[in-house]
């Protein structure tokens, strides 16, 4: 406890670095969730190894580790790198997947020929400049974190500011164009944004992770939420959670490195969220489909009575569980566990083993029953089916015909009184 | 002779990955070798602290695993998780490589490896690494290694050569046939990632992509035949070790990072001179 508390206010260049950190993170998750939604994930990847040359190049011309000179530096590779991706997909027959190892690639190779130059020189001021490749955030000078802080805080105003435009252009292009929006210099503010954002971002976590900066957050996020403004908000809630705890873990334990860290933390946040998420978690999938499930046997079931009553005449009478399974296959238990499900709905009165309609169930059964047979004339009628071949389609349409196609199926086929199996169609008036 | 070695590890280890990525370039999956090359670190490390040696038995296992632990995490992500690809390769391999670093650091004292080798290899010191059997020289162990993997690699594509082009050309005709995608797919995934493991000492985890993806996209440019286009990019790989030793000798600088920018030159040859639509060709059409 000691320790948290002295990590936040005792040292002020820690509280500088943990502010950089905190907007470098969040930037990068912002910017991240838009290239995510424009499917551009791993050109983020292929952009930050790309920077690493231009760092190389501004130390080797300019002699400075000034952090403006080495920014400068990684923009113009960075954006010179992303050139290069689109000029690859575009004039030769290579895929973006290509495209993007082999600038991601070459570039970073061709980093690692000048800083290794740069080493091998003996020139005594370039110590650290290989930092770069795993970031160390925790061990950034106070001057630096104010620097990269400022250009984060920049970047999130300026999507701030542009949001709505942005979000346009994201997700329909077309109507944005068709708007008016500038839509060409959007993009291209974009980019620029992302590069920056990377440029800034490797400071923190270094060439290698900075992909994960980017994609990681808006994966985690999209699991959560499907609205914009809750996605960007919570993508850099997650990063800002694992920037502030991976710089803490470098910070008590100094061998530890912050990068790899606070990318380890993301992910597991990512994976947390995959499998939890409310919006399209895997847990959240599953048990829409136990649901599902439930649904489609208690209509089954509705239905199997209404057949009986039918063939009976007499939809008030009750049926015994046996007399269920004999007319519809199905599993004892599930049978059971059915009716209860029916009974607390009010569908179905349960008597010891028996069961009969309500009112309200047997409106239900006549129109499962309805719609089965009007989705079967319709594919005898329409697609030509043979009239043995229709039923097992209909099973499974009658549970997701909606009240809307329902009428349509009914005016489109002029209200027939007769399914292909000379059953007739139980309307509500045509008792 | 370390000359000889040193180009000798770097021709073997260029062959081997420019074979297995025309495969990855026509499935259009160099991202998921991309991927499967950084993942590979926490298996190597781990192997490493059981071993205490490095290209061992123990370490390839670790590896393969851990290469095939990343493609089932990504089609875990992006089928049941239904993330989108692009995002699932890039949540899995920082997510791997960064348990890896952290495990380094961790076992510092205990494992022989350091970032920079992780970065981008030393094959400089590979003829330091010789292989003594019964008191004679063989030359250094690296090479061996690689020797074998190749052969590996080369049975496995004469082997299987008609499943693999069925399954990278046509997976529906494939599947129609009977031939596994599955199958193929993670035999070569299995391949890509033992081949990291045995380039990685010399050129880096990370650098092996240069040769994955470079050469075979050289290649491609170049022709439509998947047998020339092999055969091509066995012979850039080749020139791109070859020249890159020379390179980095004459600026003094890291091999394996003067291959990768040889490539790169190979690249930009290859664009303006080929003979399909490179951009002289284009320029004759239009005068």
């Amino acid at each position: 406890m000691e320790l948290i508390i002295d990590f936040f206010f005792k040292d002020p260049v820690v509280r500088w670095v943990l502010m950089a950190v905190i907007l470098m993170c969040a930037s990068a998750a912002i910017v991240g969730c838009f290239t995510f939604l424009r499917k551009r994930a791993l050109v983020g990847d292929a952009i930050s190894h790309a920077i690493l040359p231009g760092i190389c190049l501004a130390f080797i011309i300019a002699q400075t580790k000034n952090p403006m000179v080495l920014m400068l530096g990684a923009f113009g590779s960075g954006w010179l790198g992303l050139i290069t991706i689109d000029f690859i997909t575009n004039r030769t027959k290579l895929k973006t997947d290509a495209a993007l190892g082999l600038v991601l690639s070459v570039f970073y190779g061709f980093g690692i020929l000048l800083l290794t130059t740069i080493q091998n020189s003996g020139n005594a001021s370039q110590s650290g400049l290989d930092k770069f490749l795993f970031g160390n955030a925790a061990a950034m000078m106070q001057s630096d974190a104010i620097t990269f802080g400022l250009f984060s805080l920049v970047l999130i105003i300026l999507i701030f500011i542009l949001f709505n435009p942005l979000k346009l252009v994201t997700f329909d292009r077309n109507f944005a164009i068709s708007r008016g929006i500038p839509v060409k210099r959007l993009e291209l503010l974009l980019s620029v944004l992302t590069v920056f954002a990377i440029a800034i971002g490797i400071q923190a976590v270094g060439v290698v992770l900075m992909a994960a900066l980017l994609i990681t957050p808006a994966s985690a996020a999209r699991f959560w939420t499907h609205d914009l403004k809750w996605m960007i908000f919570l993508a850099a809630a997650f990063a800002v959670i694992s920037g502030i705890m991976g710089t803490f873990i470098s910070y008590t334990l100094p061998k530890m490195p912050t990068g790899p860290w606070i990318v380890t933390i993301l992910s597991t946040i990512a994976i947390i969220s995959i499998i939890f998420g409310f919006k399209k978690g895997i847990l959240s999938k599953v048990r829409l489909r136990r649901l599902n499930k439930k649904k489609i046997l208690r209509e089954n079931i509705l239905k199997c009575l209404y057949h009986l009553g039918e063939k009976a005449g007499n939809f008030d009478k009750f049926w015994s569980t046996w007399e269920i399974l004999e007319k519809r296959e199905m599993n004892k238990a599930q049978l059971k566990s059915g009716l209860k499900q029916l009974e607390s709905r009010n569908l179905v009165i349960l008597k010891g083993n028996a069961a009969k309609f309500s009112e309200l169930g047997k409106e239900e059964g006549r129109r499962v029953t309805k719609i089965h047979r009007l989705w079967e004339i319709y594919l005898t009628k329409y697609m030509k089916m043979a009239p043995d071949h229709v039923h097992n389609d209909a099973e499974a349409m009658e549970h997701l015909i909606t009240p809307e196609i329902e009428k349509d199926l009914e005016v489109h086929l002029k209200f027939p009184l007769i399914d292909p199996h000379d059953s007739p169609v139980p309307y509500k008036d045509l008792k | 002779m370390d000359a000889f070695w040193i180009i000798l590890t770097g021709s073997l280890v260029a062959t081997c990955c420019a074979l297995l990525g025309c495969f990855l370039l026509l499935r259009k999956m160099t991202m998921v070798g991309d991927a499967i090359s950084h993942a590979v670190l926490p298996g190597i490390v781990l192997a490493y602290l059981v071993t205490a040696s490095r290209a061992s038995f123990p370490m390839l296992v670790g590896a393969a695993i851990f290469g095939v632990i990343t493609t089932i995490l990504i089609e875990l992500l992006s089928k049941k998780g239904k993330l989108q690809e692009d995002a699932a390769i890039g949540v899995s391999f920082t997510w791997l490589f960064s348990i890896g670093v952290i495990l380094i650091s961790v076992f510092a004292g205990q494992v022989d490896l350091d970032q920079d080798c992780v970065l981008y290899g030393e094959i400089a010191y590979v003829p330091l690494d010789t292989l003594y059997i019964g008191g004679n020289n063989l030359g250094p162990e690296p090479v061996w290694l690689l020797a074998i993997n190749l052969l590996i690699i080369i049975v496995f594509i004469l082997i299987g050569y008609k499943g693999l082009v069925v399954t990278s050309f046509d997976p529906i005709l494939a599947t129609s046939l009977g031939i596994s995608t599955v199958f193929w797919h993670y035999s070569l995934m299995s391949l890509v990632s033992l081949t990291t493991v045995f380039s990685f000492e010399s050129v880096g985890a990370i650098m092996v992509v240069a040769f994955l993806i470079g050469p075979p996209a050289v290649a491609y440019l170049l022709t439509e035949d998947l047998k020339t286009m092999l055969f091509l990019s066995v012979i850039f790989g080749i020139g791109a070790a070859l020249g890159g030793y020379f390179l980095a000798v004459a600026i003094d600088a890291s091999i394996a990072g003067a291959m990768a920018s040889v490539i790169g030159v190979e690249f930009i040859f290859a664009f303006i001179f080929n003979p399909r639509n490179g951009i002289l060709k284009r320029k004759k059409l239009a005068a």
